[in-house]
């Protein structure tokens, strides 16, 4: 088999470890915690990074009047099967199809990617600024607005006494692989190509 | 002119040269104030000490935790003494702890803990330790640091020679101070000599759960049985008490029982005992003790009263017990970590008396007796004699060891710690103490590996060492670096009731493997509310059982009606909580009972008794939070037979 189909095929494979590790994780360290709390995002649930680390953080947040993190969310429905699906279009591909369609491919997921992020960014954004009116603390900021808990969609920011790291985690990085393999797949399958056409002559 | 110039510039150079030297002096004197021994003591804000140290509590019959070499004071662990603090003894789960065949007693007097070890060496899982007044013996948890078990030792008083244990914490061995009459009869104390007996129980212990039973007892001659230490390595199997009193005087002891020229240190074939068990050499005699456990599933403890007793005669047993005579009524009876030498401390002798142990085997072997005492042999002196440490100080007490060859013993009389040479018995070096040193320890110096950095010096008197408190002042520890040729005083700092004997070992033994929470999902409590939905309050003729929860920041229910003037009412209350630190309390207005600090995860019980009507508040009383002051809530108390219904409620909404 070519090096480009059995890359494309890998990488499509790639996929199916967000079954097996989370997408994502909200780390937040303060001086009460010197061991942070963390949640992990998979595809299919929000769990503790260590036992009781969800269970501590809607804690923290009750105060604030921040919601509980679901136990539930219709993403946990729609993200496992959208993730086999590409996969098996994935692999479908690599095997049959040719290498522009890696493309389309990569720019599919590319899509589905970002109305991920876009979707997370809603949840985050709901999360932060949708506060219970009863809440036992209400904090304004400089101008007098009512403070937001939004946690960073990527990156570091300080919430209160809390500094709030958002980064991928295993399962994420196995996915931009994957994804990066489509490209290089891509590439490789026109190298093969020159070859081929070199190999003829 | 001249003549005057040069006597000025000599007298300038005198005093120059007297107050440099008497710089030097006022240096010397201050000694642990010196920059250099500072910073041996220091532990930065956020690190850790190198060592813990478990010290006895004495009449507090408590046991502090100490870290070394900073010597800060983390933790009294209630064991033989009720404890408002901690709700140990005054709350329904705990109770039980404190019975004994004669009643529930709030009080003991707690003296020597001693560390589980496995081949001969520290292992981190518990702490034993003993109450000397009504003989028993604790078992501390290491995880959890609570009082897990306490079992009581029936034919014993004065429970002092104990609780020792063996190098694979086989047993933990307890003897008793006083000889009594066995079983307890109505008779002259004149009669004393001859009919008075001592027991030394051999208390087993579960390798896996760790739970107490007594195996055996040997039943002893009317003698004093102070301190007792096992063999071990080579020795192993061995057990070692030093005895006075073998003048069996019942009366004026101070006199009486300091005319022996020598007392005995027994040594004890326990494995010599196990034969005989096994062979059913033994009597099983009626008796009554309490077996008290805490099960950490149910966070509650059971008391049970245990019937018999399996006892051992010396005098009919050939093998299982030979006396060494030790001159003057020994006090310590410490063995070295290769098993070889037993230390004998004639507390009114001007020498240190070494035994040697493969002489004594020796001895027993080749019949070198010198006699009997009730039908126990005595082996001859000299021929388990290893040396004597001569004019060591005086009142030699108790030593330990470095496991580099040296011994340290401490001296009551002369206040000092000596430091000598196993083998040479040569005397190495000495420092006062301040004053009048007791125990001493040395971080697993009851064990085949001591970690020879420091030796904690444990003071009978204080006197003007630290602020005055008035008549009643704090006990004293000091702390020795003894890493080099000479010992060198490190700090003082203060304990709690007195400390007698203590117990050492590297920090990495147990802080890792420390409890943090108590998983909710395994408590197994029976009146466990596991959320706040299953918060109830049901009515049961006259007892009242809430079952409440806690977490930041309120109860659940808060607030509570139906219950009537004598009514009996138990708050069962449940810490939801699974975040590390983060315990509740509660206590309600005019409870009889002390407060109750509730762990994560952890359910406890107190009983509340209204006499009055009238609308009545609880709250939290530990500040757990930002909104700690909040956590609050009503009962309110109806008259007897009032028709106001049971309810109970959240936020205006019934649970």
């Amino acid at each position: 088999m070519k090096k480009s189909k059995l890359i494309m095929m890998l990488g499509s494979l790639l996929l199916v470890s967000l079954f097996i590790f989370p997408l994502w994780n909200i780390t937040l360290e303060a001086p009460q915690y010197p061991e942070p709390l963390g949640m992990d995002i998979w595809i299919t649930k929000i769990a503790d990074h260590n036992p009781n680390d969800v269970k501590n953080i809607n804690l923290m947040n009750h105060y604030v009047g921040m919601r509980e993190i679901p136990e539930h969310m219709k993403e946990f429905d729609i993200f496992p099967p959208v993730v086999m699906a590409m996969a098996i279009l994935g692999l479908l591909i690599g095997w049959k199809a040719k290498p522009k369609f890696y493309l389309a491919w990569f720019v599919l997921m590319s899509v589905l990617g970002i109305a991920g992020m876009y979707d997370f960014y809603q949840w985050e954004y709901d999360y932060g600024h949708n506060l219970n009116p009863k809440a036992a603390i209400k904090f304004v900021d400089e101008v007098g607005k009512p403070m937001a808990y939004q946690p960073p969609l990527f990156g570091t920011k300080t919430i209160l006494n809390f500094t709030a790291h958002s980064y991928p985690m295993v399962g994420g990085y196995l996915l931009f692989l994957g994804m990066f393999s489509s490209i290089v797949a891509y590439y490789i399958s026109r190298k093969e190509d020159r070859d081929d056409a070199l190999g003829g002559s | 002119m001249k003549k005057i110039n040069k006597t000025a510039f000599l007298l300038l150079a005198i005093s120059l040269i007297v107050g440099l030297t008497s710089c030097v002096q006022d240096k010397s004197q201050k000694g642990a104030l010196a920059g250099s021994t500072a910073e041996k003591v220091f532990v930065a804000p956020g690190e850790y000490d190198d060592y813990y140290a478990f010290l006895s509590g004495g009449f507090s019959g408590q046991l502090a935790v100490h870290g070394l070499p900073s010597g800060r004071l983390f933790k009294v662990i209630p064991v033989f003494s009720v404890d408002g603090e901690k709700a140990y003894g005054f709350n329904e789960e705990t109770k039980p702890m404190l019975e004994t065949s004669y009643g529930s007693i709030p009080w003991d007097d707690s003296h020597h803990p001693d560390l589980s070890q496995t081949n001969g060496e520290i292992d981190g899982r518990w702490c034993f330790i003993n109450a000397n007044n009504t003989p028993r013996i604790a078992r501390i948890s290491l995880k959890t640091f609570e009082t897990v078990e306490i079992i009581e030792i029936p034919n014993s008083a004065g429970n002092h020679s104990s609780s020792f244990v063996t190098e694979n914490t086989e047993y933990v061995v307890a003897g008793t101070r006083f000889s009594i009459p066995v079983p307890q009869k109505d008779m002259s104390i004149d009669e004393y000599k001859g009919n008075f007996k001592g027991a030394l129980s051999f208390i087993k212990v579960d390798p896996d759960d760790g739970i107490m039973s007594i195996e055996f007892q040997i039943l002893m001659p009317g003698f004093n049985y102070d301190l007792s230490h096992p063999g071990r390595g080579k020795s192993h199997g061995w057990m070692f008490f030093s005895t006075y009193n073998t003048e069996e005087a019942n009366s004026l002891l101070e006199v009486n029982a300091s005319q022996n020229d020598k007392d005995f240190i027994a040594a004890i074939n326990w494995k010599k005992a196990e034969e005989y068990i096994k062979a059913g050499k033994f009597k099983t005699v009626p008796t009554k003790y309490a077996h008290n456990v805490y099960d950490e599933s149910t966070h509650s403890a059971t008391s049970t009263m245990e019937k018999t007793v399996r006892i051992l005669d010396p005098a009919a047993l050939p093998g299982l017990v030979y006396f060494m005579p030790t001159p003057k009524s020994p006090h310590g009876c410490d063995v070295d970590p290769t098993g070889e030498y037993i230390v004998g401390s004639g507390k009114l002798a001007a020498a240190l008396t070494v035994h040697s142990f493969s002489k004594m085997i020796k001895a027993i072997e080749e019949k070198n007796f010198d006699g009997e005492a009730y039908g126990i042999p005595i082996l001859s002196f000299d021929a388990t004699l290893a040396g004597t440490v001569q004019q060591p100080g005086l009142g030699p007490l108790h030593t330990e060891f470095d496991g580099k060859g040296n011994a340290y013993t401490t001296f009551f009389i002369s206040s000092e710690i000596v430091k000598w040479k196993l083998g040479t018995w040569e005397v190495l070096d000495r420092k006062p103490t301040y004053y009048s040193v007791g125990h001493l320890m040395i971080p697993g110096g009851n064990s085949r590996k001591p970690f020879g950095k420091y030796v904690l010096a444990m003071n009978k008197i204080t006197k003007d060492r630290y602020i005055s408190t008035g008549p009643e002042v704090c006990q004293s520890a000091q702390l020795y670096d003894i890493s080099g040729d000479k010992m060198e005083l490190l700090l003082d700092f203060p304990t709690i009731g007195e400390p007698h004997y203590a117990a050492g070992c590297p920090t990495e033994l147990i802080h890792p493997y420390t409890q943090k929470i108590y998983k909710l999902e395994d408590n197994k409590h029976p009146y466990v509310t596991k959320s706040e939905h299953e918060a109830k309050v049901v009515r049961d003729g006259n007892n009242v059982h809430i079952y409440m929860t806690m977490i930041r920041s309120h109860f659940a229910p808060d607030n509570i009606e139906g219950v009537q003037t004598g009514d009996r009412v138990y708050f069962h209350v449940t810490n939801l909580e699974q975040d590390y630190d983060v315990p509740h309390g509660i206590s309600i207005i005019g409870a009889k009972t002390s407060e109750l600090l509730i762990m994560p995860g952890q359910t406890e019980t107190f009983v509340w008794e209204p006499k009055n009507i009238g609308v009545w508040p609880f709250y939290c009383t530990d500040f757990c939070s930002a909104l700690h002051q909040e956590m609050q809530g009503y009962v309110r108390v109806s008259p007897k037979g009032s028709d106001v219904p049971l309810k109970w409620s959240l936020d205006g909404e019934d649970l």
